[in-house]
């Protein structure tokens, strides 16, 4: 037996080609019995034991991720918002402080250097997240975009981490971590004392007032919607974003404290069935989700409305953004292939860089690839992303992809092809 | 670590043969575990001839996809039906109720001991 196709995310044992980095979490992973796998530079679990049930444990329950190899850039200054209106495709102008927003940043040709979320903490501040492999390239782009700006650009990569908990269970499991902090005193110093003696202690009983508070400010946030807060005694950024189609929260901590966040929720989800996830799961649940993965969907080859984000790209907003230009006249000459889900019939998959035929027996050029493909553990039948000719896009159309050699049978089909119940 | 089971021999390419007549193939808990899970199994018709070393199936996983090679030349005389109606057994259970096929031997291809084969793929018997 050997492999006829892989997909990155599936070498394990696959020798890296440089020295690739750590999170602050990689000696729990390999306590864990993880699995690692090298992704854009960094050594990264890409499963504990079955990923179908790390998969199910986020679709049904919880999972909790390790996602610290993901890039954090701080921008800052009185023209922290024409600055990245100007550096990015989307309007920052009216994002809200305390909301979040997903965008993009493009060269000058139209192509995606990557996908990214801005969260506004502030009139002049703001946290820029790419790809952990884009992570170097997109801080080096908006340094050299940021000239002539009042705005200082800040790489925080490397002191960092994040970690997400994902699925229905995330809500309850976050309101625990927090109030079990307050139980425990807010920090390590006064781990011991107990609630009782709390109530006549008035600095951890403030403690304890504030985590309520805090549990009441994490729970009311709206998807992409976002808070600084101290939660277990640790200063994080929290967020209401993910990338698994679940309700969920990202949790932003600086590097020395992230074990112990970790610990601490993992010991608060245990109860509600968390288990940790790894980067098999977050690729099988993003695909289902219909959300596009840098490097399979999204490239400097693409422009936004390729890939089906036109709506991320504001010609509205007065800044001549880099890419504009180029961009203006994909939007009024249309593009040459559209990013579409596809469902297979039968049982096997299409993956990465297949074929896609017309429908029917007839021999006929291929009118597309797909991008990103695997069975999906939810619906029970193959899925996959892929460009095909615009005249093949509409919902329902039939397509065959060529599965090694065969012609399997798909339909094209709306984007979620998973969608969390209401 | 993955496990090898004693008593049976080994292809580089990870299936195994046990000694009965006609002989039963599997693949090793080695590839099984590097595949990750079994979703789908594509087995050699009964009556089919194989040739040693040359593919006569596949096996997808929900991350990869894998080709699956003939260990020994001869007639395929059983597929394991139950193993592709439920391929999670190939997982769950690869030297035992995740069996594929069994042929009736005409010829064998190189095959390694149980021994050679955990030597060689840093594995415990």
């Amino acid at each position: 037996m050997t492999e006829a196709q892989q997909t990155p995310l599936s070498t394990p044992q696959q020798a890296p080609q440089q020295a690739t980095q750590h999170t602050p979490l990689h000696a729990k992973h390999a306590k864990l019995g993880a699995t690692f796998t090298d992704f854009g530079g960094w050594d990264m679990p890409l499963k504990y034991g079955s990923e179908l049930a790390e998969h199910r444990a986020v679709r049904e329950s919880a999972g909790v991720f390790d996602l610290s190899h993901m890039g954090e850039i701080w921008v800052e200054g009185p023209d922290a918002v024409t600055f990245l209106n100007t550096a990015l495709v989307g309007d920052l102008g009216k994002l809200a402080v305390g909301r979040a927003k997903y965008s993009l940043i493009c060269d000058e040709r139209g192509g995606i250097i990557d996908d990214l979320i801005a969260y506004r903490l502030g009139d002049e501040r703001f946290l820029v997240v790419p790809n952990a492999g884009n992570a170097p390239a997109v801080a080096a782009a908006l340094a050299e975009r940021a000239a002539g700006f009042d705005a200082t650009v800040t790489d925080a990569s490397v002191s960092t981490s994040l970690i997400a908990v994902q699925g229905p269970a995330s809500a309850q499991i976050v309101r625990e971590l927090i109030l079990a902090g307050a139980a425990t005193g807010d920090g390590a110093g006064s781990g011991t004392q107990s609630g009782a003696r709390a109530v006549d202690a008035p600095a951890v009983g403030a403690g304890s007032a504030d985590s309520t508070e805090t549990a009441e400010r994490v729970l009311a946030l709206r998807y992409y919607a976002c808070t600084e807060a101290e939660i277990v005694g640790i200063p994080v950024l929290i967020a209401r974003t993910g990338y698994t189609g679940e309700d969920g929260f990202e949790l932003y901590v600086p590097n020395e404290r992230a074990a112990e966040m970790w610990v601490a929720l993992l010991t608060a989800g245990e109860p509600h069935g968390l288990i940790p996830a790894g980067l098999a799961a977050r690729d099988s649940l993003r695909l289902e989700a219909g959300m596009p993965l840098y490097g399979n969907e999204l490239s400097r080859e693409v422009t936004p409305f390729e890939a089906g984000l036109g709506a991320v790209v504001s010609f509205a907003k007065p800044e001549a953004f880099v890419g504009r230009e180029a961009l203006e006249r994909v939007q009024e000459q249309g593009t040459g292939l559209v990013l579409v889900g596809l469902r297979g019939l039968g049982r096997r998959a299409g993956r990465g860089g297949y074929l896609v035929y017309p429908g029917g027996d007839t021999v006929t050029p291929a009118i597309g690839r797909i991008t990103s493909g695997q069975p999906s553990p939810t619906l029970g039948a193959p899925i996959a992303l892929a460009y095909v000719d615009p005249e093949f896009a509409k919902i329902g159309t039939s397509v065959n992809v060529d599965l090694r050699g065969k012609l399997e049978p798909f339909e094209v089909v709306a984007l979620p092809f998973y969608r969390r119940p209401a | 670590m993955s496990t090898v089971q004693p008593g049976l021999r080994y292809s580089a390419e990870h299936e195994w043969i046990n000694d009965d007549s006609p002989v039963a193939v599997g693949i090793s808990a080695v590839a099984a575990d590097a595949l990750g899970e079994v979703v789908y199994v594509e087995l050699p018709e009964v009556g089919a001839q194989l040739t040693a070393g040359q593919v006569c199936g596949e096996i997808e996983s929900t991350k990869s996809v894998s080709e699956l090679f003939a260990p020994v030349s001869g007639e395929v005389v059983q597929v394991n039906e139950a193993a592709a109606a439920d391929p999670a057994l190939i997982n769950s259970d690869p030297y035992g109720e995740g069996w594929l096929f069994r042929v009736a031997v005409s010829d064998e291809g190189p095959l390694l001991s149980a021994e050679e084969y955990a030597a060689a793929n840093n594995a415990e018997l």
